[in-house]
């Protein structure tokens, strides 16, 4: 049984007037993996940014209710944002390298929060590139630029560069969706290496793969999470009529 | 043609033209005659362009080379002295590109700076209504005509730099007196003319930056102010080196303006100098200027015209590698 790393309580947003998540209430425990799924605009990505607050970015959103890491509020005033992301990192759905050196994407993150020992560097890098799988296949070419990989490498670098700022929670807003099924089933072995030193939240379109790496699920449907809990019970025995359809593939 | 359900060819046939009467292999002559007729002439249209910028530059060859050919190479570029209409004429330039390459560079060192920080901050940090008041203001700037820099230069200007000059040589016994017609007017005159032209090429260059770089950096921790120098700014390099290079053409290549404020006497290029420009150089001499001396003249011409090639070879070359 892990304990509670993030809970939110009947948490609310708007982007404007559009009412994007309605009085969402649920818990994500430790060094699990937690699947959100659901339809198209149903508010999964927005509530996985509201996690790491990366919805402060876009104009107009306003936000009611509790986020808690750690059972810290951190939408309460005095938070530091860039410490909060640095604890709860992210990777988003295109692959998308800094135009930079494979190495430089890695130590990008330490550096910004000021470390620059080279040797340290260098060890945070190779740690780093080693976790997220992808240190065989870069060690060599760490000069090198890092748009230069596959699509799939990419990924697994932009895991690694997340990584490199040591986080505990680690957000992957539909990584795979732009990636060919081999890459896609590498990096789903990856998350269930790190889901055991990581809580990790997954936004996913693809249901057998909530199945086969999520602990605990989510569905979302129109701003509402209509149902949450262990993976299994969820989708073999589903409490909500809506979530039956859903995961029969009846809408969606 | 149908296929059988055996894999049988049944032949029967549908007429020849098909349901409209139209069969794949008739000519549709007038329609074709129009493509024809529209591809000729766009490439009419680039063959003018072609032969436009051949003829420059033959005809920039063909009389830049005769004083060259007659004063010799060094006489003309690497000479000092300027005194076209003395008894004893002296057609050394060296002092006029000088002027023109210290303006340019210091003009560049003053203005891309300014002007980046204004692409950035329009990108980036402006509220709406301040952007809706800042790009018209740039758009506007880059519709005045350089003669008209040139007026507000001698007005506002020049006064300003005179005053800082009293300052400067204040006791000075020696210091020629320029009353604000010198090459640090010129090099601000510049600065503000380029402005534009580097804001709203970097601007693009930033705005297209992808979303996802800098969502990404700001995901790990990065400040704004990080993720604006650490990454956006780096992705939009080549954007930007192409904005500073057509900075510094506009800038080599400005006239009018230059003339009115930079005093116009060929000097060594220091900021409280009276100086002479490439371009100023013709626009002011040509109107008097005969035999050997409007030929220097065209030479100048050639000189100006080989920084500008240079300014677009380099671009090329710097683009080229970026991609490569």
């Amino acid at each position: 049984m892990n304990c509670i790393k993030i809970e939110t309580t009947d948490l609310n947003l708007y982007y404007g007037n559009y009412h994007a998540l309605k009085a969402v209430t649920m818990d994500i425990r430790a060094d699990a993996v937690t699947a959100l799924i659901g339809p198209s605009g149903c508010g999964k990505s927005t509530f996985l940014k509201t996690i790491n607050r990366m919805n402060d970015l876009i104009q107009g959103v306003r936000i009611t209710g509790r986020v808690c890491l750690d059972g810290e509020e951190i939408y309460a005033p005095g938070v530091d944002v860039t410490t909060l992301r640095r604890r709860v990192g992210m990777v988003f759905q295109q692959p998308n390298p800094f135009p930079m050196s494979i190495y430089d994407n890695i130590a990008y993150g330490p550096r910004v929060h000021g470390e620059k020992n080279k040797n340290r560097l260098d060890e945070i890098v190779e740690r780093s590139l080693r976790r997220a799988a992808i240190w065989e296949e870069t060690k060599d070419r760490l000069k090198k630029p890092a748009p230069g990989l596959s699509g799939g490498q990419q990924q697994r670098l932009c895991i690694a560069r997340a990584l490199a700022v040591e986080p505990e929670v680690l957000l992957l807003d539909e990584p795979t969706s732009a990636l060919d099924p081999v890459s896609s089933l590498r990096i789903e072995e990856l998350l269930l290496q790190l889901k055991k030193s990581y809580t990790i939240v997954i936004v996913t379109h693809n249901m057998q793969q909530a199945v086969r790496i999520s602990d605990d699920t989510a569905f979302f449907l129109a701003g509402t999470v209509v149902e949450w809990g262990r993976t299994g019970q969820f989708f073999s025995r589903p409490r909500d009529r809506k979530t039956m359809d859903y995961i029969a593939g009846r809408y969606g | 043609m149908d296929i059988g359900i055996h894999g049988v060819r049944q032949t029967a046939h549908n007429t020849p033209q098909g349901r409209l009467g139209l069969s794949v292999t008739e000519k549709r002559s007038h329609t074709q005659r129009i493509e024809t007729a529209a591809e000729a002439i766009f490439t009419l249209c680039a063959c003018c362009m072609v032969f436009a910028v051949g003829s420059i530059t033959l005809y920039m060859i063909a009389n830049g080379i005769p004083a060259i050919y007659k004063l010799g190479a060094r006489e003309i570029l690497f000479s000092s002295v300027w005194k076209p209409t003395a008894a004893d004429p002296s057609f050394g330039i060296l002092y006029v590109i000088l002027t023109s390459v210290a303006g340019t560079v210091l003009a560049i060192f003053l203005g891309v700076p300014v002007a980046l920080l204004t692409a950035v901050f329009l990108t980036e940090a402006a509220p709406r209504p301040l952007a809706a008041v800042v790009r018209p203001a740039i758009e506007l700037l880059a519709g005045i005509p350089s003669v008209v820099y040139g007026l507000l230069g001698m007005l506002v200007l020049n006064p300003l730099v005179y005053r800082l000059e009293q300052w400067v040589f204040r006791g000075s016994q020696t210091h020629q007196f320029t009353g604000g017609a010198n090459l640090l007017s010129a090099v601000l005159v510049l600065a503000i003319m380029i402005l534009p032209t580097v804001i709203s090429v970097s601007e693009t260059a930033l705005r297209a930056v992808p979303e996802q770089l800098r969502a990404s950096s700001m995901a790990l921790g990065a400040s704004r102010i990080q993720t604006i120098f650490q990454i956006i700014l780096p992705a939009a390099r080549p954007g930007i080196v192409t904005a500073v290079v057509l900075g510094v053409g506009r800038a080599v290549g400005e006239a009018m303006a230059v003339n009115l404020v930079s005093g116009g006497c060929v000097n060594v290029p220091l900021p409280f100098c009276s100086v002479r420009f490439l371009t100023t150089a013709i626009v002011s001499e040509m109107g008097y200027a005969e035999g050997l001396h409007r030929q220097a003249l065209f030479t100048i011409g050639l000189v100006l015209f080989g920084f500008i090639m240079l300014v677009n070879i380099l671009l090329h070359k710097i683009l080229r590698e970026e991609k490569g």
